[in-house]
């Protein structure tokens, strides 16, 4: 297993702060957009150097959406902030007909997903988010796993023409991908070579499938670890290539079964070499308050629930 | 601008666009020929007289022209019709209207690259939205072009509405006209009996919009009050235009009630109606 160092302790919407900042300087187009929550989603640097490209739409996220469809028919490059729930299930209607099937270069950023949003409980822990938005034809799903994968995520969708998910969170998180990396849409980050179980993570997950990799090194269990933090498109080639080698996956994300990245992986292999999985994720289930730690063990997402995982899906090879 | 048309060459244009209307919707005996004939006047007014635009080569931004965005896509005929006649696209084209591989969808959509359309419309309450957003935009590239925007009355009752009215209006968007339809019908009836609204025009104001009343079926009066309304633009405030009309005007048998909202008319109904709308420019 190779060695992950951490290099700080980050939230991964502070990334998303400092990319829009970062475009905000480099790219005259970009226009931010928020409902009410511009210090949650970090937004306040680029309104602070950008108050002409600030707007401010108040607590009002069917509107923002249709605004930043306008904004980016007149050839803008709107970028909307707000709580991964509000962001999607709040306002699929206008996201499906006025961003997705209108084809509106709209980039969809939002915070907060999953249970690590912690004590605000189930109204704000969005579970579905990926699912409603992967499902919209055309729409690119990235959920990325730290601070630095978030800002260089940011960066990079600017420049792909079309309507983008970005999802990311709200707790402070290891910082362990290169600071100033390229993100390459859809190209998968092969973090560990190993022949015995593939694991597929996203998001938060992805530090926690590193510790279940060192503990299974440990076990002599070497596994290939990969962060697939475009749900959409799939890198179908880095999952297959990975499971013909492995022969079982496990999958790993902060989301429901349902409609995540494990259903994503497991429709491709059932279409191509099925082959046993076993799914880390929630299962039909609504989250609730606690600290995130305590809800991530709770909702069987940790470290042990993965290496178990690993150990049901070899016992299925 | 100076007027290319007459009054009564707008007259005529738009009795030929509400025979279209009665025609495409006849041909596939689908569509919604109620409000596509009350709107007509407005809309021809709009794309042959009012709005400043290049009708080729069709610019998606819109730069430096005026942008119409039609909110309640039901309407979709009177849009198609009046942007084939203004030039946007083939007049032949509106024979496939709601047909199989079209780009004449049902609700107006980009999807099929349909000249002329900037936004897809049909689930209802989302333009108003989507045109504060292009007037954004046009304020921000010092671009002094008007955006325009059709609603319909029962459309109001969408909540998305009011938060773009909220918004347009803090926001001081001054280069903003909405219209209202204000046929007093929907689907399932009379507006009154569904979801009373009154005061249109105080409503909008409380809201700190500016608001104008116009007879939507009486061109002499869209063209000045669309004069009006433009001479209201730039003094920090958005317009709003109350336009009376009539559902199915110009065809007596689908005036005056909600019945003609999304049906067909038979061959027989076809022939009366067409009978009350003399050709002017020639049938596609």
């Amino acid at each position: 297993m190779v060695k992950i160092e951490i290099l700080d302790q980050k939230d991964t919407r502070s990334g998303f702060g400092a990319g829009l900042l970062e475009l905000g300087r480099s790219n005259p187009n970009v226009v931010g957009l928020c409902a009410d929550l511009t210090g949650s989603l970090k937004m306040d640097a680029f309104k602070k150097e950008f108050p002409e490209r600030f707007i401010q739409t108040g607590i009002a996220e069917a509107n923002m959406i249709g605004l930043a469809a306008g904004l980016a028919t007149g050839g803008k490059i709107p970028f909307t902030g707000t709580f991964a729930n509000f962001s999607t299930g709040r306002v699929y209607d206008q996201i499906r007909q006025s961003v997705a099937y209108s084809g509106k270069n709209v980039k969809i950023c939002a915070s907060h997903a999953g249970v690590t949003l912690g004590e605000d409980g189930a109204t704000h822990q969005i579970l579905e988010d990926i699912g409603l938005m992967k499902m919209l034809p055309g729409m690119v799903v990235i959920n990325p796993c730290d601070y630095n994968q978030t800002k260089a995520a940011t960066i990079a969708i600017a420049d792909y023409v079309g309507p983008v998910y970005l999802r990311f969170g709200r707790p402070k998180w290891p910082v362990f991908t290169a600071p100033d990396q390229k993100f390459e849409i859809g190209k998968a980050w092969h973090i560990n070579q190993g022949n015995a179980v593939s694991i597929f993570c996203t998001g938060h997950l992805v530090w926690k499938a590193i510790k279940a990799g060192e503990i299974l090194a440990e076990m002599g269990i070497e596994a290939d670890i990969i962060n697939i933090h475009t749900i959409k498109p799939l890198d179908k080639d880095a999952v297959l290539a990975s499971v013909a080698k492995t022969g079982c996956a496990v999958t790993a994300e902060e989301h429901q079964m349902n409609g995540g990245l494990g259903d994503s992986i497991c429709q491709l292999l059932a279409l191509n070499n099925p082959r046993p999985v076993e799914m880390v994720a929630v299962n039909d289930s609504f989250g609730e308050s606690g600290t995130p730690d305590q809800l991530l063990v709770k909702y069987g997402l940790d470290t042990v629930n993965i290496v178990d995982a690993v150990k049901r899906v070899m016992k299925r090879k | 601008m100076t007027s290319k048309y007459t009054v009564n060459q707008l007259k005529d244009i738009a009795n030929q666009v509400r025979r279209d209307i009665v025609r495409m919707v006849h041909a596939v005996q689908s569509g919604h020929p109620g409000g596509s004939l009350g709107c007509t006047d407005l809309l021809v007014a709009l794309y042959f007289d009012v709005m400043d635009y290049k009708a080729k080569p069709f610019n998606m931004k819109g730069e430096d022209e005026d942008i119409f965005i039609l909110s309640n896509g039901h309407i979709s005929p009177v849009l198609y019709s009046t942007m084939a006649r203004a030039g946007i696209f083939d007049v032949a084209e509106l024979s496939t209207f709601r047909k199989l591989n079209s780009r004449l969808q049902g609700h107006p959509a980009t999807h099929e690259h349909l000249e002329g359309v900037r936004i897809a419309s049909g689930s209802l309450g989302q333009g108003l939205s989507v045109a504060t957003g292009l007037a954004l935009s046009k304020r921000m590239n010092q671009d002094p072009k008007t955006v325009f925007c059709l609603m319909g009355d029962g459309e109001l009752q969408e909540g998305q509405n009011w938060e773009a009215i909220m918004f347009a209006a803090h926001n001081k968007v001054d280069n903003l006209i909405a219209f209202v339809d204000f046929n007093g019908q929907q689907i399932d009836g009379s507006t009154k009996n569904i979801m009373g609204f009154t005061e249109m025009k105080n409503k909008f104001e409380a809201f700190g919009w500016q608001t104008l009343d116009m007879d939507g079926n009486n061109m002499a009066d869209v063209l000045s009050t669309l004069m009006q309304a433009k001479s209201m633009l730039g003094n920090g405030k958005p317009v709003v235009v109350k336009m009376k009309t009539e559902m199915g005007y110009g065809v007596d048998f689908m005036m005056g009630s909600h019945e003609w909202h999304g049906i067909a008319p038979n061959d027989e109904q076809l022939a009366n109606a067409l009978a009350q709308l003399p050709e002017a420019i020639g049938d596609y």
